[in-house]
């Protein structure tokens, strides 16, 4: 929730985008992320990211589903009303399997999906602000955080240097927050956009 | 720097030599131009179908299933058939999406999109089948593991009709997951792209805010990545357990353990066959020829004969088995099916099923688009007709001679199966309107190694000796000062 200053660059090549994000890592820019209209292999590696735990979570979540079906079908076949089913035992955990398998995939599913979403800070509603027109398109797109002390041309040169299509410097909202995205922010008033 | 190389022999995934906007504009445009004459009449359609239907069950309900064709013995009809037919065209879906991704398959993005969503309008149609058909609707709560006033008495998990509950919502629920987060990143695009308002507002709540940071591609492609893992044996779980509706029964022609993995094939048999329908209307009309290519009907026309062969192959071992088990029980069924008062409905099943898919071993007809039209549509008969021979002849005629009788549909039952067309048809109607028919993302992903030109530029490269091609990629990467990807040594 914080209005920062941030140098933009947009590039048009996957090819061009490693090379220059090496560059800029090894030149002491903070980069503040990387935007791409689809999931470019190597670059969380090449922006030092770590990987993510998200499946971890997904099999705990399953773990759960499965001890939900077994415990509770067990607690009402065997304590709660145990009844005779055609002379079949009370603990019948074959004829479970189908149920415990299916609540084991939904509980995994759903967690994990919702688990996603928590954590990429997406929901319906949630606005952001976006750095380039074409990032969801055919650009590549870079942002760098500013401070008060970075000369904004020596910034803007460095990343046209680099092969940037497009270059500009941009005062954005970093986070998200609840919004709709057919209304202007205050904050666009700031950029001479 | 793409190390990734796909052999020559390939065809291209992407034809017509595109770049990262291209896709967007082919696939976003139909979505923000006005629809046409034929989606009208077509939606429209759809509508009147789904309101019939809706008459259908209404009547049905109001006055009871003696409405139905449904009697002694014959407690199942058009309306096990029906379900038992939405679900299994339902799994192409899902085993497009989930089982090629793991198998690294890049033709599954020109088509993943439009099966997925047809995955989950079908299950949506399967699903009407089970409720409705109860008859006293209002009690349909009772199947659910509710705390209740009456014992407390739950549902007998023992029962595969209970079962069928948790597969087919655990289904519907997953799949729709695994299509809704795909389509996040493209409805991202629509939203950036959107020049008016009202498409501004709309397509920015249903992207989630979604702006593709390199963590949340990350994020994105485990979760793509366990779900296929658990979709597939979901798919394979989900018909396996519809198949246990009959196999754990005592009928002849039901009790049969070679149902479980017959089902599975004919599900995916006429899955793929329905998707075809689809895409051979989708693509002409909204010119995606480009995306969803001759090649890629060619691949999924090779899974029909592969399936298809399949579920021959469990026709046969079905007649072979009531032969060698001596039981008269089963001998009889099967002497009735082929002779009986219902051969038809055989006869139709073994020739829509059996025979017509062979003819796809021929490349010429695979590659033909009106013919696997026709095709598709053939295979999907022959599989409504193998549910209904399961069905009907092995109930209207069980142990004791003074009950046998015959089933006819009555028009209610038609009605609400015609209804289902219509609520399938609108939701795809609906879906081709306003969601990318064909996965952006993914296509843009696959297009640097499958793409028409990209595989033009291998040329070059394919053309080169070993050594050559190592110290080429060698030089190259020591100039970016990446490391060097598994070089051997001179």
């Amino acid at each position: 929730m914080a209005i920062k200053k941030f140098a933009v660059a947009a590039y048009d090549d996957e090819e061009v985008l490693f090379p220059a994000v090496k560059k800029v890592r090894h030149s002491g820019y903070k980069i503040h992320d990387v935007y791409t209209p689809f999931a470019v292999h190597g670059l969380d590696e090449e922006l030092g990211l770590k990987e993510t735990d998200l499946h971890i979570a997904g099999f705990i979540y399953g773990l759960c589903g499965t001890c939900t079906a077994v415990g509770f079908i067990s607690w009402i076949y065997t304590g709660d009303w145990p009844i005779n089913y055609g002379g079949k035992p009370h603990f019948a955990l074959p004829a479970w399997i189908p149920i415990t398998f299916e609540l084991t995939v939904l509980f995994a599913a759903v967690g994990m999906t919702m688990t996603m979403c928590y954590l990429n800070q997406i929901m319906p509603g949630v606005k952001k602000h976006v750095f380039h027109p074409r990032q969801s398109d055919d650009m590549f797109v870079m942002a760098i955080e500013l401070n008060n002390h970075t000369n904004e041309a020596d910034v803007l040169a460095f990343l046209k240097a680099t092969g940037a299509k497009d270059v500009n410097i941009q005062t954005a909202e970093a986070g998200w927050w609840y919004g709709r995205w057919d209304k202007k922010e205050k904050y666009e008033a700031l950029n001479a956009l | 720097m793409h190390l990734k190389y796909e052999s020559f022999v390939r065809e291209p995934l992407v034809d017509g030599d595109k770049n990262y906007h291209q896709i967007s504009e082919d696939i976003i445009s139909p979505i923000e131009r006005k629809p046409g004459r034929m989606w009208y009449v077509g939606f429209i359609f759809s509508v009147l179908l789904l309101s019939f239907g809706v008459f259908s069950v209404s009547w049905s309900v109001y006055w009871g299933l003696g409405t139905w064709g449904v009697n002694r013995t014959i407690g199942w009809g058009w309306d096990i058939t029906n379900f038992v037919w939405w679900i299994g065209i339902g799994h192409a879906g899902t085993l497009i999406s989930a089982i090629l991704l793991l198998f690294r398959q890049g033709w599954r993005t020109g088509v993943n999109r439009a099966a997925e969503a047809m995955t989950i309008f079908a299950v949506m149609c399967a699903g009407q089948f089970p409720i409705w058909h109860m008859g006293r609707v209002w009690d349909g709560f009772w199947v659910l593991p509710l705390p209740n006033s009456r014992g407390p008495l739950w549902p007998n998990f023992d029962s595969p009709l209970l079962w069928d509950v948790f597969a087919i919502s655990t289904y519907f629920t997953v799949s729709l997951l695994f299509w809704y987060s795909g389509l996040i990143p493209d409805f991202s695009l629509i939203r950036d792209r959107a020049k008016t308002k009202f498409r501004k507002m709309a397509y920015g709540i249903a992207s989630f805010g979604w702006t593709g940071t390199a963590k949340n591609w990350q994020r994105m492609e485990a979760l793509a990545l366990v779900l296929a893992g658990l979709s597939t044996p979901l798919v394979l779980s989900v018909h396996t357990i519809v198949s246990f509706d009959f196999a754990t029964s005592v009928i002849p022609g039901w009790h049969t353990t070679i149902f479980p993995p017959y089902f599975v094939a004919g599900a995916v048999f006429s899955g793929f066959a329905m998707v075809n329908t689809l895409l051979v209307v989708t693509r002409k009309i909204l010119h995606l020829e480009e995306y969803i290519t001759i090649g890629h009907l060619e691949a999924m026309n090779k899974i029909i004969v592969l399936t298809g062969s399949i579920v021959g192959v469990a026709y046969l071992t079905e007649l072979f088995i009531s032969w060698y088990s001596q039981s008269w029980g089963e001998m009889a069924a099967f002497q009735w099916r082929i002779m009986g008062p219902y051969w038809w409905a055989y006869w139709a099943m073994m020739t829509c099923n059996v025979v017509s898919p062979q003819l796809f071993w021929v490349k010429k007809l695979r590659r033909n688009i009106p013919f696997t039209f026709v095709m598709s549509i053939v295979v999907n008969i022959g599989m409504w007709f193998e549910r209904f021979v399961i069905i009907v002849t092995s109930t209207y005629r069980d142990w004791i001679p003074g009950s046998w009788s015959y089933y006819s549909p009555q028009w209610p039952e038609v009605g609400f199966y015609l209804g289902t067309f219509g609520l399938f048809f609108t939701c795809y109607f609906l879906f081709a309107k306003y969601c990318p028919v064909v996965a952006v993302a993914e296509i843009k992903f696959i297009l640097k190694t499958s793409g028409d030109n990209y595989k033009k530029g291998m040329e070059k490269i394919d053309n080169m000796s070993t050594e050559e091609f190592v110290h080429v990629v060698h030089t190259h990467h020591e100039e970016e000062g990446h490391e060097v990807l598994a070089a051997p040594q001179h």
